[in-house]
């Protein structure tokens, strides 16, 4: 049954499908979990229903009121499309070092905007979400990085679907950013599945992106507990150009950079099973597709002009 | 036996500004340790008093967390490649809502 009351009903229930010109060998195959299929495009559709569903149920979230959101995307856009549908108002403010294509989009759901500047890094950006929150204190801020919901709409819809899909599951890769998609689809693969190894793929931006002034000012999100993961590895913007080009020449799926991160790290626990002559089910999730990127220029010319390209920009 | 080891930004007012310095070592303490007498205070803002590795510091030997291969025991040969970053995860924007949320 593909039928539903609404957009909001629609949301999950991806589809998962084979990779056989990837895949190492018939005996290690790469699976990719198609997160792109969302209402608004993304993974983060189930993280921001799953947050306005709690804050309505525990009565923090009233209709008509406002919610304001840091983020760099695809949060926003999810949300902006859950409080159309629910009857908020969203205000995000983000980087002006994101693509065009995310603020259009963003405006587009509804969603009012408010820029923190590139070159000023995160000192600039704190001063503006601490303005923003003494100005307005009835404002919601539902904090992704920190908000239980997110990591639980993996654990009770993600990480299901996954092990209906593939009981055979060895390994299961994504990217890590709130952490919300590792947690809680790690945790709920490690109480079903023996010895199933959890990956994390962290996005390893240019330098401007770093924008500390010292180690003190570094962030771990609340929501991150490492002992769910069994590696973590940093990609390269380099790696994963090549790896996000690759995924649709090869298998015809045209994805964010952020995928090809994560691809580069499923392939290389791939291969290594493959070497060690192991059988593995390998799982990844395609966070979003491409179409928010293609104004970076990325996806054509040479590595290196793509590297360029994506240099201080948030790419996933 | 050369291991490179690239120096993020904010720390490279220890390295006289170099992006990448060379070391030494069998495992990633010996590596710090080395690296410490040629850049003197540097393992000091990467290793805690306790001996651990700083809660907003990570360290990749060839684009692998060492906090899940044996942290600072993880061993080390010629010509691997050694990454240190400053944690900003979700982007650089993560903390800095999170900075705006503690101090509100």
């Amino acid at each position: 049954m593909a039928r539903y009351d609404s957009l909001l009903a629609a949301c999950g229930e991806t589809p998962l499908v084979g990779l056989p010109r990837l895949s190492p060998s018939p005996q290690v195959r790469l699976w990719a979990k198609l997160e792109d299929h969302n209402p608004t495009g993304s993974i983060k559709d189930r993280a921001a229903l799953y947050m306005v569903r709690a804050a309505e149920e525990n009565g923090r979230l009233k209709p008509g009121d406002t919610l304001i959101e840091p983020t760099s995307g695809n949060t926003g856009i999810a949300l902006a499309m859950v409080a159309k549908l629910r009857g908020y108002r969203l205000v995000c403010v983000l980087p002006e070092n994101v693509s065009s294509e995310r603020v259009a989009l963003l405006r587009m759901y509804g969603a009012e905007i408010i820029f923190s500047p590139a070159a000023g890094g995160s000192n600039q950006a704190v001063a503006m979400a601490k303005q923003l929150s003494e100005e307005h204190p009835d404002w919601v801020m539902l904090y992704q990085y920190g908000n239980e919901a997110n990591a639980r709409a993996h654990y009770e819809t993600t990480g299901p679907e996954i092990l209906r899909d593939l009981p055979a599951i060895t390994h299961l890769v994504a990217g890590l950013g709130t952490t919300g998609t590792l947690m809680g689809i790690g945790r709920y693969l490690r109480e079903k599945v023996e010895g199933v190894q959890i990956i994390a793929a962290e996005p390893r931006y240019g330098e401007l992106v770093y924008g500390l002034r010292n180690i003190d000012e570094g962030y771990v999100p609340e929501l991150y507990d490492g002992s769910v993961l069994t590696r973590r590895f940093s990609v390269g913007t380099r790696d994963a150009v090549l790896r996000t080009r690759q995924l649709v020449e090869v298998e015809g799926i045209f994805a964010g950079f952020s995928t090809g991160a994560v691809l580069h790290a499923a392939l290389a626990v791939a291969h290594e099973a493959a070497k060690a002559g192991r059988e593995a089910d390998v799982c990844f999730i395609v966070a979003d597709g491409g179409y928010k990127y293609l104004s970076t220029g990325a996806y054509g010319g040479t590595l290196a002009d793509a590297e360029t390209a994506l240099e201080g920009q948030l790419w996933a | 036996m050369a291991i490179e080891v690239r120096i993020p930004t904010i720390l490279r007012s220890y390295t006289g500004g170099a992006k990448a310095v060379e070391g030494a070592g069998t495992t990633l303490s010996e590596l710090l340790s080395n690296l410490d007498g040629q850049y003197n205070g540097l393992r000091g803002r990467l290793i805690t008093e306790e001996g651990g590795l700083h809660r907003f510091v990570n360290i990749y030997v060839n684009d692998e967390d060492v906090r899940f291969t044996g942290a600072l025991e993880t061993k080390l040969a010629d010509g691997d490649s050694v990454t240190i970053l400053p944690a900003v995860a979700g982007g650089a924007f993560g903390f800095a809502a999170m900075a705006a949320l503690a101090s509100a």
